[in-house]
């Protein structure tokens, strides 16, 4: 039988499938290569065909199970699933190789199949749940107990970060990696407090990270004072920093405060560079103290009369303790952060960060200072970005200029956005997210931005506000007595 | 000078470049009374509104308000607006409604009682440690809450989002959150606009309740006519920025000038009027 939805959805299917071909012709229907030295200008027709070909099925079967189609859709997906899956085998089974037999043309390349492949079971899965939900409308679903869930994911997320250098399987590596993942979850969580609480977009927040590295280093090198020290010093410097940058730009919000605030990243980055009597300009400083367990060095030698962290505890000398107190370093920072943040929202202060981004006009009719309020939340901020800075700075052992550029303050502000303002697991999952998994999968690093790109986009279609955007009222009244 | 005023208002000018929005306007509002101020479209009554709270600066004119608990008297043309619901405590309501809407409903009113819990939390210090004074403070800010949102009929929507609530429970909620910062002279921009009869019929009690109980003068702007006649004791009002009438109720509803500025002075018109 034929279905009556057929017309709309094959019309659609073709109009797509037409200007995907338009577009992707010069693309990928033409191959420019160098032979000796003349250019020339091969075809690859049959690939181009091929990619018309799976963009007209996968939107045909995208648009029927969107349209709440099960059978034909599923069908459908499956074919596709089952035709990428062959042709990936084929690849890999080395058949394709033989490139002299005629058929060969016909055997699309690796990345179509994946596509395909991946295309299918996407549509299957749509249209499975049309299928098992049957053809009636969504039901409504119980809202979920979102402050349960966040709480006890909260917990996993921490017991996993807290056991996971004593797991068997963990190398030097993925400490290396989470070490990096949470020196930008304490960032995002601290710029939280000045994106996500106050709503102050601050595109600059780099300059804040700078200053904590730049302190450390410079008090550690020329004083010699050791980390414990250096750290609370580092905070109040970055605080004192964020404090001087708020001020020109009190009268500022939204687009404009944005502009300014990434112009005084960018000056902090290039005094730190041309500065050269006081920072050692692009050279950077070097050998800066590395962290001590509580004045027990971690080193294979002690110097004369101290003791090192192995003799300490009678164990072999191993470089991976060091690497595992870091890790335990900024994770204890960072929950820092995380429990300064939480406590905070539920202080005045912070619902005054939150109403202020709501409304700042209102704010004022209720007598709170604008000013006080705002330079509280970029001092506060910046201090944790110069704890981070200082860990950063005793972590590498270095500090230069080239760390301290713009796209770090870009990949925070997508972290903070990402994860969903005002969010701490959120602002945790896209750390994870956005460090973790481009650090951990650096061989495909070509299609890092290409996934970047790709992920931007799936999150402004599905969730705009963020990952997680449930917000739990900072206070709640108190149970009323039950009436007799 | 009316020495048992609250608010001495003399010589109000405001000009906008070459525009003079308020000309010469003069009023006072006694302690503990219902002032309103009224004028067709355009007369300058938000701007006297937005000089007394500080978010315009008068370009003429003085703006005393005489504390009744502290003597203390202030100059309300000189200060920043935060400080004059600080200080002053003249507190305001919007035209356009303005509650912080992804925060709760007795979030609102605590950020309205910010400057006192403040004190309370030692400018955070004290908060952060969870000091007892701060924690009282904070159980008391949450009961002057709770006591408002039962004023106002809010009580079920006291835990969900101002942003979610329909529009005359926001109307109510501005009213509850002004109260709880504390104020001696109310100010309410067209609290009723939108409201339907019997909702700005609760809003003259609440109005009413306000003054009678808690001894607090309101400054009202208002276009409904049968609100305004009802609730007020005193009426200004304003025409092309200038004073045209003042007095009670029935003085002003009677002045030829009044009935001129809101009906035209045809004759056509005044035939309309009497109708």
């Amino acid at each position: 039988m034929r279905p009556p939805f057929a017309a709309p959805l094959l019309r659609d299917a073709v109009l797509v499938a037409g200007i995907a071909g338009v577009l992707a012709f010069p693309f990928v229907g033409l191959l420019l290569t160098t032979q000796g030295t003349a250019p020339t200008l091969s075809t690859r027709f049959p690939e181009f065909a091929g990619a018309v070909v799976l963009i007209f099925f996968g939107r045909l079967g995208i648009s029927a199970a969107r349209r709440g189609h099960s059978l034909f859709p599923i069908v459908l997906g499956v074919a596709m699933a089952t035709v990428g899956a062959f042709s990936l085998l084929f690849e890999t089974a080395g058949m394709a190789a033989d490139s002299a037999a005629p058929w060969h043309a016909f055997v699309p390349g690796t990345f179509l199949a994946t596509v395909a492949s991946a295309g299918g079971v996407a549509i299957v899965v749509v249209a499975g749940r049309n299928y098992l939900l049957g053809d009636s409308e969504p039901v409504a679903r119980k809202p979920l107990p979102m402050k349960q869930l966040l709480l006890w994911t909260g917990v996993a997320l921490a017991g996993v970060a807290i056991v996971l250098p004593l797991l068997p399987a963990v190398d030097r590596r993925l400490i290396d990696v989470a070490t990096l993942v949470l020196t930008y979850v304490m960032l995002g969580w601290g710029l939280n407090i000045v994106v996500g609480l106050a709503g102050l977009l601050d595109l600059g927040y780099v300059a804040f990270y700078a200053v904590g590295a730049y302190s450390y280093a410079l008090l550690s090198v020329t004083f010699g004072w050791s980390f414990w020290v250096c750290l609370p010093l580092a905070g109040a410097l970055a605080a004192l920093f964020g404090i001087l940058l708020g001020f020109p730009v009190l009268r500022l919000r939204g687009d404009y405060l944005a502009i300014v605030t990434l112009g005084f990243g960018e000056m902090i980055r290039i005094i730190l560079l041309n500065w050269y009597d006081f920072t050692n300009g692009p050279d950077g400083i070097s050998n800066i103290g590395r962290p001590s367990f509580f004045g027990f060095q971690f080193a294979s030698k002690p110097a004369e009369g101290t003791e090192s962290f192995h003799t300490l505890f009678g164990i072999a000398y191993d470089p991976v303790h060091r690497l595992i107190f870091l890790y335990y370093l900024i994770l204890a920072l960072a929950l820092l952060t995380n429990a300064f943040t939480l406590r905070i929202r539920r202080l005045p202060v912070g619902r005054a960060w939150e109403a202020l981004r709501e409304d700042e006009i209102a704010c004022r009719s209720l007598g709170v200072n604008p000013r006080n309020t705002k330079l509280s939340a970029f001092a506060i901020g910046a201090m944790f970005a110069g704890f981070a800075g200082s860990f950063f700075a005793t972590r590498q052992g270095f500090v230069s200029p080239e760390s301290f550029t713009f796209i770090e303050s870009a990949i925070l502000v997508a972290i903070v956005v990402l994860g969903g303002m005002g969010s701490q697991i959120g602002v945790a999952v896209a750390a994870i997210i956005l460090v973790g998994l481009p650090e951990y999968f650096r061989e495909l690093q070509e299609y890092r931005m290409l996934a970047f790109g790709m992920g931007m986009v799936l999150i402004m279609l599905w969730r705009p506000g963020g990952l997680l955007t449930h917000r739990e009222p900072t206070i709640r009244t108190r149970p009323q007595p039950a009436s007799p | 000078m009316n020495p048992a005023a609250l608010l001495e208002v003399e010589h109000l000018t405001m000009r906008f470049g070459g525009l003079v929005a308020v000309d010469d306007v003069s009023f006072s509002v006694a302690q503990g009374a219902i002032h309103a101020l009224i004028g067709p479209n355009g007369a300058g009554k938000t701007t006297v509104f937005n000089c007394l709270t500080g978010f315009y600066k008068p370009s003429v004119g003085r703006i005393t308000l005489n504390s009744p608990e502290s003597q203390a008297t202030f100059l309300l043309e000189q200060m920043d607006d935060f400080r004059i619901v600080r200080d002053a405590r003249v507190v305001r309501t919007f035209q356009n409604i303005r509650t912080f809407p992804k925060m709760s409903v007795l979030e609102n009113l605590m950020v309205a009682q910010h400057n006192h819990l403040m004190r309370a939390s030692g400018w955070t210090f004290l908060g952060l440690i969870g000091a007892p004074s701060f924690l009282d403070a904070e159980a008391a800010s949450v009961e002057r809450a709770e006591y408002w949102i039962d004023r106002t009929g809010l009580a079920e929507y006291a835990d969900s989002e101002a942003g979610a609530l329909p529009y005359g429970e926001q109307r109510r909620l501005e009213i509850a959150r002004a109260m709880c910062c504390d104020p001696v002279l109310l100010c309410l921009d067209e609290p009723a606009a939108g409201l339907n009869p019997s909702e700005t019929e609760q809003l003259s009690e609440l109005i009413g309740y306000i003054r009678d109980h808690h001894h607090i003068s309101v400054l009202l702007i208002e276009h409904d006519m049968s609100m305004v006649m009802g609730v007020s004791d005193h009426i200004v009002v304003l025409d092309y920025g200038q004073k045209i009438a003042e007095g009670t109720p029935e003085e002003v509803r009677n002045d030829p000038a009044v009935v001129q500025a809101y009906l035209g002075s045809d004759d056509d018109d005044d035939a309309d009027a009497s109708t």
